[in-house]
């Protein structure tokens, strides 16, 4: 199961045993690193990254670290190892075997899956690709490339399965995902959260915390697929998605140290002055916190969907953990609550499991998301300041399902449009927060230094030393 | 790595919760399942941790890498380790418990003895070792007195004997111990290189009787197990050395795989190239006490691909056959069929299973990995030929420090 690559696209997955399918891969390549050179991070085309990159999907393999130029990294193919007669876990198909290929009759439904999850990879990097260059030290300079070619790499998955298993159709699917680009009026990516702006690194950091994670969520639910391809590839993506959550959940909790840090020292909760010292007043981090939360929220998708039901049912999409479920995997004539608005207030009514699958993979990651805020909030008390950040009402700044009707404020409140207008500034970054953070953001390159509105990482990436050269620019 | 196993000192898994990003990598990853969580942590079941190593290089924060030393039978439980919010302090113990053994040591240590089958304690009459005098952070300082080559020309190994001046430094061996050689300079990555062991090849009392020296038996390496071209760093580095040359060294270390000391002991010795360093060790140390008549036998089956390949081969031909019992096998001989050391064995069946069975005999295996499991066929068949079973004779020989094992 190593990976090949002496292949013009690595691959464990025998490409060149099928030569039509190597051809539209190769021809696909420039394709992709033309769009990498035009969307990709800016201005980097000739840095030296120390970058990891997969050898095989064993676990030993799949971390070998050195510098290397983002345009030659090597992006391939890598699914993980099959499970032997691996059967399908869930739904009306349980108990059948895996499918190598795909349904005739679920086609539709799997491209759409695949080409969703496909479309948010590229997006991403295009969302974030000026942040290099205010990066606050190499070593998030490092971590932001690192995501970034895994994104890139990500695609290459979604990709591979829409040329190998779709055909035309697939191929077609796959020089779209080049052409759509965030924010574009035209030709938007598909998801709302996707289109939005990655102006900062506070907005980075917070947009792989809660973003990322909800990438995490959407894998772990690919990954109990009956599309056997799909789910394989989509549990190597996880073992990918991790570093990206780790560089939010990371870097969230180094700016609310420093902060802290400063606080404690001025002995002040005074958020003019802290920013007049220049850190991040708190307020503003949960600011930006309820905003990158109820946006990733909408990602999950309406609370009661025959949509999900019917993926569910059809075998195509699982729950996360899935197999630790002790149900029986099929949920007919089960129920699950989901949140309702009669006449202007929100109750909570029971929907059928099924439908409401949507509601309880967003459950799933809310009860993750808080977990790591109650972390943050560790980092926090630990510098001797009294400050709690929460996540907002599930309810709060929704724009997908029947939550768009109403305004909620962050406590769960049902708030008239006058309250809403009267306090969003309190709960929603403004322009005046966006252009203060705007204003921290100045670049620092040497080795070992960092911006003064984040505190150093406790340890270096590969256990090299905190001023270690991690980017080499030429 | 003491033999009271009260004061045993281990290395137990942790992770760290303040680096921890609860991505469940780790527990994904583990092959013995011993990753475990709750809303809280992520923590590692001292009970069932093997310390393989498998879920590091996944893991996307470096928490993982985590380790504490702790009393053998007093690991930090699941549950304490669930209450964390930040790692213990590191407890350090004093020299009189066991001190900390570097890491390096530990792993290489427990890949060493992973074929032994089970924990082995020294034999009962045992010298008493002195371990980790020298720590990487306070190492020593040798002189090469000699280097000098033990196989043949045309030999396809460049196996050398290595004689170490200690000057004044207290630095007691005994048989059967290892000493790490710290090779100079950097790796790729800009840190230190790792400690290598090596076993020393001579007496308690010195290579010289009543020197302060020690030799070692070092082969070059020139390709990694799969036969692929690799280059040693340690052991080219120790190989190219002249006379006069600095050596840094830590140690020593082994604290079981040690030789009887009463009379009256035998010793079964199985080797394969440089895994006879300890057997000549032994072997010496029994030479210059012959005249004291202590009794016992020694046995040896040494196996290499011919005898231009085999360390020391000369000496040990020229030892009377009363004092030792010398098998050779050879693997590579123009114009014989190939021979191995478990092929000898079973040769001599008869007087292996006697041995075996005789409670003042005390049995040693070292050299590559790949030798192992021949010999444990050869084992139970000589046991099945005399009416016993390995099987159940082997946890037996461990617990009473009578089997002992390392390899590479």
């Amino acid at each position: 199961m190593s990976i090949d690559y002496s292949e013009k696209i690595p691959n464990n997955v025998d490409l060149a045993g099928d030569k039509a399918l190597q051809r539209a891969l190769e021809h696909w390549q420039p394709e992709f690193l033309s769009w990498w050179k035009d969307m990709g991070p800016e201005g980097s085309l000739n840095h030296d990254v120390y970058l990891r990159t997969a050898v095989s999907v064993e676990p030993g393999g799949w971390a070998n670290f050195g510098y290397v130029k983002m345009p030659e990294y090597r992006w391939g193919i890598f699914l993980n190892p099959a499970e032997a007669d691996r059967k399908i876990q869930f739904g009306d198909h349980k108990g059948e075997p895996a499918w190598q290929d795909v349904p005739g009759e679920h086609r539709g439904n799997l491209r759409r899956i695949i080409v969703t999850q496909g479309d948010t990879e590229p997006a991403s990097v295009e969302q974030q690709r000026h942040l290099g260059l205010t990066a606050p030290s190499l070593y998030d300079l490092r971590n932001l490339f690192q995501v970034n070619v895994e994104e890139g790499r990500h695609l290459w998955a979604m990709v591979y399965l829409l040329h190998r298993y779709f055909g035309r159709d697939g191929r077609e699917e796959a020089e779209a995902l080049l052409e759509r680009r965030s924010g574009d009026r035209d030709n938007p990516r598909i998801l709302g959260a996707f289109n939005e702006r990655t102006p900062d690194w506070l907005a980075f950091f917070m947009f792989t915390y809660f973003t990322d994670r909800d990438g995490k969520f959407q894998l772990s639910a690919l990954a109990e697929s009956g599309f056997d391809p799909l789910a394989r590839t989509s549990k190597f993506m996880l073992t990918e998605e991790a570093h990206h959550m780790f560089v939010g959940e990371s870097g969230v909790a180094r700016i609310v140290q420093r902060t802290g840090e400063i606080m404690a020292r001025e002995k002040t909760d005074d958020s003019a002055k802290i920013r007049s010292l220049g850190a991040i007043d708190l307020a503003t981090v949960q600011r930006y916190l309820n905003f990158h939360y109820s946006v990733t929220l909408d990602l999950f998708g309406s609370d009661v969907s025959s949509n999900a039901a019917t993926f569910y049912s059809s075998g195509l999409k699982g729950r996360f953990e899935e197999s630790k479920q002790s149900d029986d995997h099929v949920l007919k004539n089960m129920t699950y609550p989901v949140l309702e608005v009669v006449d202007g207030k929100l109750i909570e009514r029971q929907a059928p499991t099924l439908n409401a699958l949507n509601e309880r993979l967003r459950d799933d990651f809310i009860r993750d998301s808080v977990a790591g805020v109650g972390r943050w909030n560790r980092v926090i008390s630990k510098t001797g300041v009294n400050f709690e950040l929460k996540v907002p009402h599930k309810a709060f700044n929704r724009r997908i399902g029947p939550l768009a009707q109403i305004r909620v404020a962050p406590d769960g409140r049902v708030v008239s449009q006058a309250e809403w207008d009267a306090n969003v500034h309190h709960w929603l970054p403004t322009p005046e927060d966006r252009a203060f953070v705007q204003t921290l953001m100045g670049r620092v390159v040497e080795p070992g230094k960092f911006a003064n509105w984040i505190a150093a990482p406790a340890m270096g990436i590969n256990k090299q030393p905190i001023n270690f050269e991690y980017v080499r620019f030429s | 790595m003491g033999r009271d196993d009260a004061a045993e000192i281990v290395r137990q898994h942790v992770i760290d919760p303040e680096i921890c990003i609860r991505c469940n990598t780790c527990e994904e990853t583990c092959p013995v399942h011993a990753v475990t969580h709750d809303s809280r942590n992520y923590v590692v079941d001292p009970n069932i941790c093997k310390t393989c190593g498998t879920c590091i290089a996944p893991c996307p924060t470096g928490a993982i890498d985590n380790w504490r030393q702790v009393e053998k039978f007093k690991p930090y439980s699941l549950d304490e380790q669930l209450s964390w919010d930040s790692l213990p302090s590191p407890v350090e113990f004093d020299g009189t418990v066991g001190a900390a053994l570097p890491d390096d040591v530990e792993r290489l240590t427990t890949e060493a003895r992973a074929g032994q089958g089970g924990v082995a304690p020294a034999p009962w009459s045992a010298e008493s070792p002195s371990v980790n005098i020298c720590t990487p952070s306070n190492p020593a300082i040798a002189t090469v007195t000699a280097n000098f080559r033990l196989t043949d020309d045309n030999a396809s190994s460049d196996i050398r004997h290595i004689i170490l001046d200690l000057g004044n430094l207290p630095f007691p061996v005994l048989e059967g111990q290892s000493i790490g050689v710290i090779a100079p300079g950097a790796d790729a990555n800009g840190r230190p290189h790792h400690i290598r062991l090596y076993s020393v090849a001579s007496p308690r009392d010195g290579e010289k009787p009543n020197h302060n020296n020690l030799s070692l038996t070092v082969k070059r390496v020139t390709e990694d197990h799969d036969g692929r071209k690799m280059r040693g760093v340690a052991s080219n580095y120790l190989c190219d050395l002249r006379k006069g040359d600095p050596v840094t060294i830590v140690g020593p270390y082994g604290t079981t795989f040690l030789m009887p000391n009463h009379s009256g002991s035998s010793l079964l010795m199985i080797c394969t190239g440089t895994g006879s360093a300890p057997m000549r060790a032994m072997t010496e140390r029994r030479r210059r006490r012959r005249m004291l008549k202590e009794g016992g036998e020694l046995m040896l089956f040494f196996g290499a691909r011919g005898p231009g390949e085999l360390p020391y081969f000369g000496p040990l031909t020229k030892l009377p056959r009363d004092f030792i019992d010398v098998n050779f096998a050879f693997s590579r001989e123009p114009g014989k069929p190939k021979t191995y050391v478990q092929d000898l064995i079973r040769a001599r069946a008869t007087e292996v299973a006697r041995l075996l069975q005789d409670d003042n005999c005390y049995i040693y295996v070292c050299g590559l990995k790949g030798m192992e499991d021949g010999i444990k066929d050869a084992f139970r068949e000589v046991c099945m030929s005399n009416g016993m079973s390995w099987d159940a004779l082997q946890p037996q020989l461990l617990a009473k420090g009578r089997f002992h094992a390392e390899t590479y």
